[in-house]
Parts: C-alpha cells; sequence; structure tokens
C-alpha cells in the first residue's frame, strides 16, 4: 500500500462523510428539537434527487436545477409537516414510525408512477467529468472533489446561522430543552415547519450532487437512512457539531474498514477464509463504532442538552 | 344457497377439465414491479410477441396466459404458484426472473407435475444432481456468461486481473465460473456489500494495484453506479474492462448510455445475430413496444416459441405428460440465438459471444458482436445430472 492510495481512500471518506452529513443535519434536528423520528427522511432525499434528475434533463444546466430542485423539495418537506407531522408530535414514537413509514411507501409508490420504473441516470456537468491531479501520481475525480467543498461550505453556513443567528439560538434552544424554549414564548410551530423545510432542502442538496454519482431510483432513501440515523445517534440527537463529527467519524470509518480490513486480514489470515470474513467485517465496522461510542458516551458524542 | 354455490362450483370445475384438450393455459409469474421489475418487463414482453409469432395461439390451441406479479418476493411467488396449479390448473408455468423467487415456488410447480420452462435464471443445481424431468430453461446456467469472459481472457492472454462482485451466494457463483476458466493471476479481489452504491473504494484499489483488466459482476443497479463512476474516475482510459451481459442489456444501455461504450461483455444471444429468426424479432419488437430487445426479452420469446413447438408436436394432446416431454427436449423451433438444442438436465447446449458496446448509425448504444468465445458449450454440472 502506498501513501498515495492512502491519500485517495482519506479523501474518498471525507467525500462520504460530507454527503452523510447534508443528510443528517436534518435529520438531527427533526429528532432533536421535535423529538420525531422521521424514516421519511430518505424519501425527501430522493424526491430531490429526482427533481434535481429530471430539472437538469429539462433545462440543460445542473446550475440552474439545483436550487430549483432544492426550492421545491424544501416546500414539499414543509407540506408533510403541516398535514401529516404536525398532528403526530403528541404521540408516542410507534405512532411517528408507523405514519413516517406509511410515507416512505406512499412516496416510493407515487415516484414510481410519474418517472416508472426505470432509473434516471444523470451524467456529470462537462465542467467538472475530469480529473485533477492534486500531487504527483493522484488523480482525483472533479465532481467528488466538488462534493467535498459544497459539504464543508454548508457546514460552515449551519454553523454560522446555529452558533451566531437568533434563528439558530431558538432551534439551539429547543433542541435543549422544548418545554422551557415554548414557556419562553418561542412560536414552536413556525420554527417547527421552517426546520422541517430547511431539513428537507439539506436532503435535496445531498441527492442533488450525488445523483450525476449514483443512479436516481425509487427506493434510494431507504439504503441511506439506517446510515443516517447510526451517525445520528453517534454524534449526540440534536447536536448540530455531533452530526458533523459523526458523519465524518461514520464516513472515515466505513471507507478505511472497506480498503484496508480485506487486504489487511489477506496478510494474517489464508486466503479463503480472509475472503470471507473481510467483507463481512468491514460491512459492519461502522456499526462496531457505533457500539464504541455508545459504550463510553451512551448520550453520543456531543449530546444537545450537554 | 351453500348447495346450490357448491353444485356451481362443481359444475364449473368439470367444465374446465373437459374443455383442457382443447385449450392451452400458461401461467407467468414475474417480477413487474419494483426496482427488478423491468427485466421481468422485457421477460413479458417478449413472451407475447412470441405467442403472437404463433398466431396468437399454442401448438395451434387457443392460449389463455394468466400473468401474475410477484414483486420480487419469494413468498408472493410461493402463493401466486399454489393458485395457479391448483386452482387455475394451469398446464405450463413460466416467468420468473430471480433464483431465490423461483426456489421458493419450484416445489409447488415441479412438485404437481407441471412443466417449468425458465425464462431466465438457471441455478446450478437444477443443472447438475438436483435436475428434474418438469424443469426447461431456455437461458443458461447462472456461471455460463462468467465461464466465457474467463475463457476469453485467458484466450487474450491476460495475467493479472481485478475481479469485483458483491459478497452473497450469487455473486460468488459467477466468479467461481470466472475462475473455471481464467487461468491467470489476481491483481485483487473485492467482495462488496450487496445493494453498495458507491465504489470510490474499491476504484482507488483498482488503480492502486495496476491489473491489466477488470471483470466485474454487480447486477442491477449496482452495476450501473459502478459504470459511471468507473467512467468519472477516468479509468475507462486505463484500464480495460470485462463483465457478463446481463450489466450490458439493452434497457441498461438506454438508461446509462456513454459510461457503457467500449465495455465488453459476454452473452448467448445479442441484437445482430445473424439468422432470420433474430431478424424477425428484432424487428417486430422494436415496432411493437418502440425499443429494442434485450437478452431477457430474447429468452422470453424462446419460452414461447418452445411451449408452441411442444404443443404443436404432440398434436395438442398435453396430458400426456411423456409424450410432452419428449416435445419439449426435440426443441423444434428456430431460436433467435441460432441453433442450440437441450442438454440432458434440459439446459442449453448453445454458443457465447464476445460483444463490444458501440454507438450504431442512429447515435444509440448497442452491442455489436465481437466474436464467439464458446462453440456448443456444455455447463460444469450436467455430468452430475441422472436423467
Amino acid at each position: 500500500m502506498t501513501w498515495i492510495l492512502f491519500l485517495e481512500q482519506c479523501l474518498n471518506g471525507l467525500q462520504f462523510g460530507l454527503m452523510l452529513f447534508l443528510l443528517v443535519a436534518g435529520l438531527t434536528l427533526i429528532f432533536g428539537i421535535m423529538d420525531v423520528i422521521n424514516l421519511a427522511h430518505g424519501s425527501l432525499y430522493m424526491i430531490g434527487a429526482y427533481l434535481v434528475a429530471t430539472l437538469t434533463q429539462a433545462t440543460g444546466s445542473f446550475l440552474v436545477a439545483v436550487p430549483l430542485g432544492l426550492a421545491a423539495t424544501a416546500v414539499i418537506g414543509m407540506i408533510i409537516e403541516v398535514l401529516v407531522l404536525r398532528g403526530l408530535y403528541k404521540r408516542d414514537h410507534l405512532s411517528q414510525v408507523l405514519a413516517t413509514f406509511a410515507l416512505i411507501l406512499i412516496a416510493n409508490e407515487t415516484t414510481r408512477a410519474i418517472w416508472g420504473l426505470q432509473a434516471l441516470t444523470l451524467n456529470v456537468p462537462e465542467a467538472l467529468s475530469g480529473s485533477v491531479q492534486l500531487l504527483p501520481g493522484l488523480h482525483y475525480s472533479a465532481f467528488r472533489l466538488a462534493i467535498i467543498a459544497v459539504g464543508l461550505m454548508v457546514a460552515a453556513v449551519l454553523y454560522f446561522v446555529v452558533v451566531r443567528t437568533r434563528i439558530g439560538m431558538l432551534v439551539r434552544a429547543g433542541a435543549s430543552n422544548r418545554q422551557m424554549a415554548t414557556a419562553m414564548g418561542t412560536n414552536i410551530k413556525w420554527l417547527f415547519t421552517a426546520v422541517f423545510g430547511a431539513g428537507a432542502a439539506l436532503c435535496a442538496l445531498a441527492g442533488a450532487m450525488l445523483s450525476p454519482l449514483l443512479v436516481v431510483q425509487v427506493g434510494m432513501g431507504e439504503s441511506i437512512l439506517i446510515l443516517a440515523f447510526v451517525t445520528v445517534v453517534i454524534g449526540g440527537i440534536g447536536s448540530m457539531r455531533g452530526a458533523f463529527i459523526g458523519a465524518l467519524l461514520v464516513g472515515i470509518v466505513d471507507t478505511f474498514g472497506r480498503a484496508f480490513i480485506p487486504p489487511l486480514l489477506r496478510t494474517i489470515l489464508p486466503p479463503a477464509l480472509a475472503d470471507a470474513a473481510g467483507p463481512s467485517l468491514a460491512a459492519i465496522s461502522i456499526y462496531l463504532l457505533m457500539v464504541v461510542v455508545l459504550f463510553w458516551k451512551p448520550q453520543g458524542l456531543f449530546p444537545a442538552g450537554g | 344457497m351453500k348447495k346450490k354455490l357448491l353444485c356451481l362450483a362443481l359444475a364449473g370445475a368439470m367444465s374446465m377439465a373437459a374443455q383442457a384438450a382443447d385449450k392451452v393455459k400458461v401461467g407467468f409469474v414475474s417480477t413487474l414491479s419494483g426496482p427488478g421489475g423491468i427485466l421481468g418487463v422485457a421477460i413479458r414482453d417478449g413472451f407475447q410477441l412470441g405467442i403472437e409469432h404463433a398466431g396468437g395461439k399454442l401448438g395451434g390451441l387457443p392460449v389463455e396466459v394468466l400473468i401474475e406479479d410477484d414483486q420480487q418476493k419469494p413468498d408472493v411467488a410461493k402463493q401466486l404458484a399454489d393458485k395457479l396449479i391448483k386452482r387455475d390448473k394451469v398446464d405450463f408455468m413460466t416467468g420468473i426472473v430471480f433464483q431465490n423467487i423461483l426456489q421458493a415456488a419450484q416445489a409447488t410447480v415441479l412438485g404437481a407435475e407441471t412443466y417449468y420452462v425458465s425464462p431466465n435464471t438457471g441455478p446450478s443445481d437444477l443443472a447438475g444432481a438436483g435436475c428434474n424431468p418438469y424443469f426447461f430453461a431456455v437461458s443458461w446456467v447462472s456461471d455460463s456468461y462468467s465461464e466465457a469472459t474467463g475463457k476469453h481472457m485467458t484466450d487474450k492472454g491476460y495475467k493479472n486481473v481485478f475481479v469485483i462482485a458483491p459478497n452473497y451466494p450469487g455473486g460468488k457463483d459467477v466468479v467461481n465460473g470466472f475462475k473455471r476458466y481464467y487461468k491467470g493471476n489476481y491483481a485483487g479481489e473485492a467482495y462488496t456489500k450487496l445493494g453498495q452504491l458507491d465504489y470510490a473504494v474499491e476504484i482507488s484499489q483498482m488503480r492502486a494495484a495496476k491489473p491489466d483488466a477488470v471483470f466485474f459482476f454487480l447486477p442491477g443497479g449496482m452495476g450501473v453506479n459502478f459504470l459511471k463512476q468507473w467512467q468519472q474516475a477516468g479509468m475507462n482510459k486505463e484500464f480495460p474492462l470485462f463483465g457478463t451481459g446481463w450489466s450490458f442489456d439493452q434497457d441498461t444501455l438506454a438508461a446509462v448510455g456513454e459510461p457503457t461504450l467500449g465495455a465488453l461483455n459476454t452473452s448467448h444471444w445479442n441484437l445482430d445475430l445473424d439468422n432470420a429468426a433474430n431478424k424477425k424479432f428484432v424487428a417486430d419488437f422494436e415496432k411493437k413496444y418502440g425499443r429494442l430487445p434485450n437478452e431477457f426479452a430474447a429468452q422470453g420469446y424462446d419460452a414461447a416459441l418452445l411451449l408452441d413447438a411442444a404443443v404443436r408436436d404432440v398434436k395438442g394432446k398435453i396430458e400426456d405428460k411423456a409424450a410432452l416431454r419428449k416435445a419439449l427436449e426435440a426443441a423444434n423451433f428456430k431460436s433467435v440465438r441460432g441453433a442450440f438444442k437441450f442438454n440432458k438436465n434440459h439446459f442449453p447446449i448453445q454458443n457465447y459471444y464476445l460483444r463490444q458496446v458501440v454507438k450504431d448509425d442512429k447515435g444509440r448504444f448497442v452491442n455489436k458482436t465481437a466474436g464467439t468465445v464458446f462453440t456448443d458449450h456444455q455447463d460444469a454440472y450436467v455430468s452430475a445430472c441422472n436423467m
């Protein structure tokens, strides 16, 4: 193994972690502030990806399609919040899980009815389709670098909004003590809708940035959902900082697990056994990380109330 | 009231039994919805075109095709098979796309001594020790395509190949088929989680391992993602890529486009195979459905023609199971793949071709036949079949 490969895998991990962060930022706020388990979060990611892919094909420009798709998904998110979730805040988690699971099924079938069975594929925008030479011998996809840049930018903006603005203060107050925030006169109803819309827009951004890399298909939301919840739990429910650190940790651990565990095992175990154990061990590496974190920090790395 | 209903039901059942000889009933269970639905739809479209070409009949008898969607769920497929066999009393069954779905339904179908013609999945146990007189496959054994890829790469002198496949039994089967015929070394092997979407890690590994070619088996959406990322990482300019025909069927080429260009793959059929049956099939399929057919559609079409030929050869006496088996084994029809015959395990002895993805004169991405890898190839399991 060379250090070029190591650096390349670091970039892969960073890129994966930052995309995960976009998904998790909304989820952790919704989970933390509203105390709602929203299984349909992945569906917003799917809807965002479909909208951006379709708009790109219609307008011919990825740059035009992304803001339009984000805005549309945010509106859809807010409509869902007002129509469905608002009635669930007072109910227990089981009702929320049932209702949002129903939303997944509805979203999947509606998407299938509108876009059909065949998955959509979007090509990378022309300007970013090549690869960039970062160091001698280290070529990295320009689009993946763009994803890293967008992820870091969004993280900075979110940090500024949450830590430095009045809205951010209300959000933090809501996350650490909802009842007290309500008692102090915060308009929780409006705040919830806004947070849900923002979360939906972030989901759509993740969907948009990943749509040229992955096929856009029905069910893509569920595949990422479990990973998103794992990240929320590792980072600490309701904490933006936790979401960021957690997402990067999960991204790096998953990437390194896949990249380095199987070759490592092959050096110490017989090949047949290593081929059987390596991929399985790599696949569970993030769950091992979760177990380790929760053992020492049962509230996650950065609990919101702490 | 109850008695009356019972009488009606009995009368219905009796009249059905009396009609059995002047009509053929086919149960078609396939995956028509969900992520795998695109395959079932192709098979169904091919099958229906086959019946149309047989004059809307099978062997001269009026035909009724009962089409059901198994939703890619084994339990649903089992229930549908029960219903079709016990209530509808179908004469033949066909249609299933996936191996795990077939496994759920096969005991019901074969146990009832109903002939099943597989238009797709060909499990190796049914080709070997578990071969069954009531099971016929017009397709292939699940590792035949990768055997052909391995053979071609050995023939071309590749010595250091990187292999990637999902970490599940089906993936291992396909890789084993590849290894049976590929004789060189391995630059690396990656077994990924089933359903993995991002292959950046593995692509980085491949580039570092400097193989002289890459063989991949990643069915469905996994393969599409891999191909896109392969192209985006610029790997298509550095390393030749080989795969199985399933990753480069016509529906996939139409959807994915550019990233597939130039890729080499193996299949038992192609659009451009030069025989009269295939020309008619391709032209009429495009006219009827507005798209080019893929191998799944070709297999569905051949399944219909096989049934047509068998019913014709027994002169409509489909109750005579022994005669019907002989007629099915004879496979007295013009297949779109060209000449083929059934081995003693009821799997085809057929050619496998190398194909390359090119742009045709209308700007569409299609496979062009680039050579014959195997001529009259038998699968590796037939010797274990005592039939």
